[in-house]
């Protein structure tokens, strides 16, 4: 079924078997494997992708549902080889170990700062990450990272 | 998932007709869970008809004694709505405990209440906010709409355009949420009317249901720490035992009136 949308900035026109969740889209039809499969029922956040702005798994979208939406993945944050604010945050707080739900925590990351500027506290952080899990228990530093993300994506 | 067809609706008749086309059909929205329906093979429709385009089907509004809100309405809209914050602010927090942020961000009321699962949060709103449910077909009473475990009274192609809950004096609702699924193991919403009480229980039976002996001694301004709903009614599974969800119960309407707003 023909769908058009904007894939990190980029307007593309697809023909896309309506049973495509926008997961596989990304991956096996465009190559773009930074979003990961962790769990495919909806719970270990591993597949979020902003849709419009906004974070979703994306294992549970149908991609025809996106007709002239905005997608963004893990792959368009950075510009001009520099990281995005969030990502250079993981970084610098060390807030991936194995690395494989990382991009899943950036894009909450995205949505935390969305919904509540540079001002989150540690526990709100922690708290709404209830939709990501970390299989090698390190989230300490992933809030850290988010916490100084979102701060600096305020001040940029 | 099995193949099917998929198409766009942009009004209320052109979705009924594309229902009525022939083979199994099904509408949705933010799919949050009919597409794990779907995964698992419990649902294998021959065509999926998007709802979320028809225009007005997610508004907010309040009228009289009454919040309207649209069937295609995202969880996390309802959550952060000022006229529901202002209106009935235990609703705004019931809709902030359904899932994980993104779950929130993609699922709606429509879904929730069609789907009828067990464990959901919002037929409990329905149950204890008196809430009518307008459908393309009319509309019904939240005491006449859920009739099961994941069966309600909509017919075939019908479709829940909006919701309206009744505004209540005073409303709570305390949730003991599954530390995996966040669904409920046990949650009781409670509300208090010019007319009396109500009190909806979800997460504990095969289908959200009233608990008339907590509303009875309530409206008498009795204790409520002695009330115990049969444990031979309520579910039993790998998370709770039948006892353990009755307890819960009792504990979470004392929660729930602790904290009414």
């Amino acid at each position: 079924m023909q769908t058009r949308l904007t894939l990190n900035g980029t307007a593309r026109e697809l023909d896309i078997a309506p049973a495509t969740l926008l997961v596989d889209l990304l991956r096996d039809d465009l190559a773009l494997t930074g979003t990961h499969v962790g769990c495919d029922t909806s719970q270990c956040g591993a597949c979020n992708v902003l849709i419009d702005g906004v974070a979703v798994k994306s294992c549970t979208v149908l991609a025809v549902q996106l007709d002239g939406a905005e997608i963004t993945t893990i792959e368009g944050l950075a510009s001009d080889g520099a990281l995005h604010p969030m990502q250079a945050a993981f970084k610098e707080h060390h807030g991936l170990q194995c690395g494989f739900c990382t991009p899943g925590m950036v894009i909450a990351g995205l949505d935390i700062a969305r919904r509540h500027g540079g001002s989150a506290s540690r526990e709100t952080i922690a708290h709404e990450l209830e939709g990501n899990l970390c299989r090698c228990t390190g989230y300490q530093n992933i809030v850290s990272a988010i916490e100084a993300g979102s701060k600096a994506m305020q001040d940029a | 998932m099995r193949e099917f067809e998929f198409t766009r609706a942009t009004s209320l008749d052109g979705a009924a007709e594309q229902f009525a086309s022939g083979g199994e059909a099904a509408f949705i929205a933010g799919g949050h869970t009919l597409l794990p329906a779907m995964k698992s093979r419990l649902r294998m429709p021959d065509r999926l008809i998007d709802i979320t385009g028809i225009p007005g089907l997610d508004r907010i509004e309040r009228d009289g004694d009454r919040l309207w809100i649209g069937a295609t309405a995202r969880h996390a809209t309802v959550a952060d709505d000022a006229t529901v914050k202002s209106a009935i602010p235990s609703l705004a927090k019931l809709a902030l405990l359904i899932g994980d942020p993104q779950v929130r961000n993609r699922g709606t009321l429509g879904g929730s209440i069609t789907n009828n699962d067990p464990a959901a949060d919002y037929p409990a709103a329905c149950l204890a906010l008196d809430a009518t449910i307008e459908t393309t077909g009319g509309r019904y009473q939240a005491d006449d709409f859920f009739l099961g475990m994941f069966t309600t009274a909509l017919a075939d192609g019908e479709i829940v355009t909006r919701v309206g809950f009744r505004l209540p004096q005073a409303g709570a609702y305390a949730k003991f949420r599954h530390p995996a699924s966040r669904y409920a193991m046990v949650a009781v919403y409670v509300a208090r009317f010019v007319d009396g009480w109500r009190v909806a229980v979800t997460g504990a039976a095969p289908a959200v249901f009233r608990w008339t002996g907590a509303e009875a001694a309530l409206a008498a301004g009795q204790p409520t720490d002695g009330l115990l709903l049969d444990p031979s009614e309520l579910n039993s599974d790998i998370h709770a035992s039948a006892e353990y969800r009755a307890h819960l119960c009792t504990v979470m309407l004392a929660k729930a009136v602790a904290e009414l707003v």
